[in-house]
């Protein structure tokens, strides 16, 4: 057994420690939403331990459950995006020919409609907000699993344990579910925990926009939009949630470096 | 080499007509009545009828689908709700600023990317700065990174304007605007291209010819600009076919940062007064961006690689 690399150690480190503030949310006694209008844009101090925003709501309080709605889009959105793409991909690859064809130019259009512009169709069609949100950027990952997954398959499908499968009768359906799908878990692991970064990433930039989830539920995106126009006041309420954020999605990037060089067989 | 043409710019199409299709099918499923969503509640029958005409509501989905895609292919992409004017015009307006900021910022990300990766690669203390540096900036959202520059560079030490665009009249002015915008992309998609040129690069340095080429006493700096550059930006080049997406996106989102008068400004203004033709105009017109900067980046690599020949 090797030691762990430095990306897997820091990354998990950084994941746990946002999975925490997620969870810290449950504990922390404070409303998100209950304004202190004696204290706005208040600098860190014993009552708000991480200042307040321009409405005078606690920072911390905010910024936990921002944790947790960010951490909940994302892992619906890549759960979406990993169910869809794997299953496509899976059925790509080993089926091939027409099914091939078919499903791999519906991912190059789906590749030209990124998470933003699915997210301004889903926010026409049920309004902006979390589940509009949610769905676009699933719908955006799954090219980026379909790929992973069907490369996979080709590659499985000449190896002797599945023709072994296929000279005792196995059909499709069970090759693909006993056979290709616990095989490409390494790989679509890795897939996974980049693409939960990229899903933090996409969620907070949809409620920037005013696309995501809606005020006045915390978010991390939102909450530096409504600090952006006090940035001369105070850099505070800007500084918190821009940090904690790029910090989660350092995790998660990291996780997924260090889980591949784990798994990959060249090393 | 031309079947290869034909047969790329074939795949092309094929991707923007699904990809369209898609739009359209996503705005047939609008839950409730477009008509009423526009005028509101209080209509008279009148205005109503003849909205439903004027948006083509009155036919069947399938042939106003076809309606839709004749016209669509004749570049005419209907009518504003919100400002009454053509969608081609209306965007015709905005593009300009996007383009220039994606063009602006690829060109910086570029320009960032490949000097520091040649340098990590010749300075081993460097790499592991550049490397740990350029895995963080990755993971910071573009919005923060333009909020972080507004707040050092317009606010803090007010070099650049913090928001707003002069128009394209003024070009010391709008290049003035455009800096930090720009500067935003670029680091942004830095972040992953430098990455992507120092794995390349990497691979590149373990050929033979760059043994031979240390051999015969060739300085290491001149080995990595001569002898590697050139075969390493080749996989680069695949790689920034996918960034056509993410520097659009990356480039509306900066526009909102910067309160600059562009495609995504308008996306959203279009989204709030559900204004369904222009939405619908600007998304596709965005896709159709999108396939053509992947069309034009397959292109160029088989341009720029004499091995490929397209039989």
């Amino acid at each position: 057994m090797r030691s762990p690399s430095p990306s897997l150690l820091v990354g998990s480190l950084l994941v746990g420690l946002f999975l925490l503030l997620a969870l810290a949310s449950l504990l922390y006694p404070v409303d998100p939403n209950a304004p202190d209008f004696l204290h706005r844009l208040a600098p860190p101090s014993p009552t708000h331990p991480l200042g307040t925003d321009p409405l005078g709501r606690d920072l911390l309080a905010r910024l936990l459950h921002g944790a947790k709605n960010a951490l909940l889009v994302g892992g619906i959105a890549v759960s979406v995006g990993f169910s869809l793409g794997v299953a496509l991909g899976l059925v790509a690859g080993y089926l091939g020919r027409y099914w091939d064809g078919a499903l791999s130019l519906l991912m190059e259009a789906l590749y030209a409609l990124p998470g933003l512009l699915l997210a301004l169709l889903f926010a026409a069609l049920m309004g902006p907000g979390v589940l509009s949100s949610m769905l676009a950027v699933g719908l955006s990952m799954v090219p980026a699993f379909f790929r992973v997954a069907r490369a996979g398959a080709m590659a499985l499908k000449a190896t002797p344990f599945v023709e072994a499968a296929l000279a005792l009768g196995a059909g499709p359906a069970w090759v693909i579910r006993r056979h290709l799908f616990p095989n490409l878990l390494g790989p679509l692991l890795v897939q996974a925990s980049l693409a939960f970064a990229a899903a933090l990433l996409a969620e907070a930039a949809l409620s920037y926009l005013g696309l995501g989830i809606q005020p006045p539920a915390p978010s991390l995106g939102r909450m530096l939009r409504e600090a952006q126009g006090f940035l001369p006041l105070s850099p505070y309420p800007a500084l918190v949630p821009g940090l904690a954020l790029s910090l989660a999605v350092l995790g998660f990037n990291l996780l997924g470096d260090g889980l591949r060089d784990r798994l990959d067989p060249r090393r | 080499m031309r079947s290869f043409l034909l047969r790329r710019v074939l795949l092309a199409l094929a991707t923007l007509w699904l990809a369209s299709s898609l739009v359209f099918a996503f705005l047939l499923l609008l839950p409730g009545d477009p008509v009423q969503a526009i005028l509101g509640l209080e209509a008279s029958p009148a205005a109503r009828q003849a909205l439903e005409r004027a948006l083509g509501l009155d036919k069947p989905p399938w042939e106003r689908y076809a309606d839709w895609l004749t016209r669509t292919l004749r570049l005419d992409l209907g009518e504003s709700i919100r400002y009454g004017k053509p969608v081609g015009e209306l965007l015709g307006e905005r593009i300009p600023l996007t383009l220039g900021l994606v063009f602006l910022g690829l060109g910086g990300a570029l320009f960032l990317a490949l000097p520091l990766a040649l340098l990590a690669l010749r300075f081993p203390l460097c790499d592991l700065a550049l490397s740990g540096l350029m895995a963080c900036l990755q993971s910071v959202p573009t919005f923060f990174l333009g909020v972080v520059l507004l707040y050092a560079l317009a606010v803090h030490l007010p070099l650049f304007p913090a928001s707003g665009f002069p128009g394209f009249s003024h070009p010391w002015e709008a290049l003035r605007h455009l800096f930090l915008p720009a500067l935003t992309l670029a680091l942004s998609r830095a972040a992953i291209l430098f990455r992507m040129a120092r794995g390349s690069l990497l691979e590149v340095m373990g050929q033979d010819y760059i043994r031979t080429a240390r051999a015969k006493g060739v300085p290491e700096t001149w080995v990595l600009i001569k002898h590697a550059l050139k075969p390493a930006s080749l996989p680069l080049i695949t790689v920034l076919g996918l960034e056509g997406g993410f520097l659009l996106t990356g480039a509306v989102v900066v526009e909102v940062v910067f309160a600059l008068p562009g495609m995504g400004s308008l996306a959203l203004t279009a989204l709030e007064a559900r204004d369904y033709p222009l939405l619908q105009g600007l998304v596709l017109v965005m896709a159709a961006l999108i396939v053509l900067f992947n069309l034009l980046v397959d292109l160029l690599y088989g341009l720029l690689d004499p091995r490929v020949t397209y039989a």
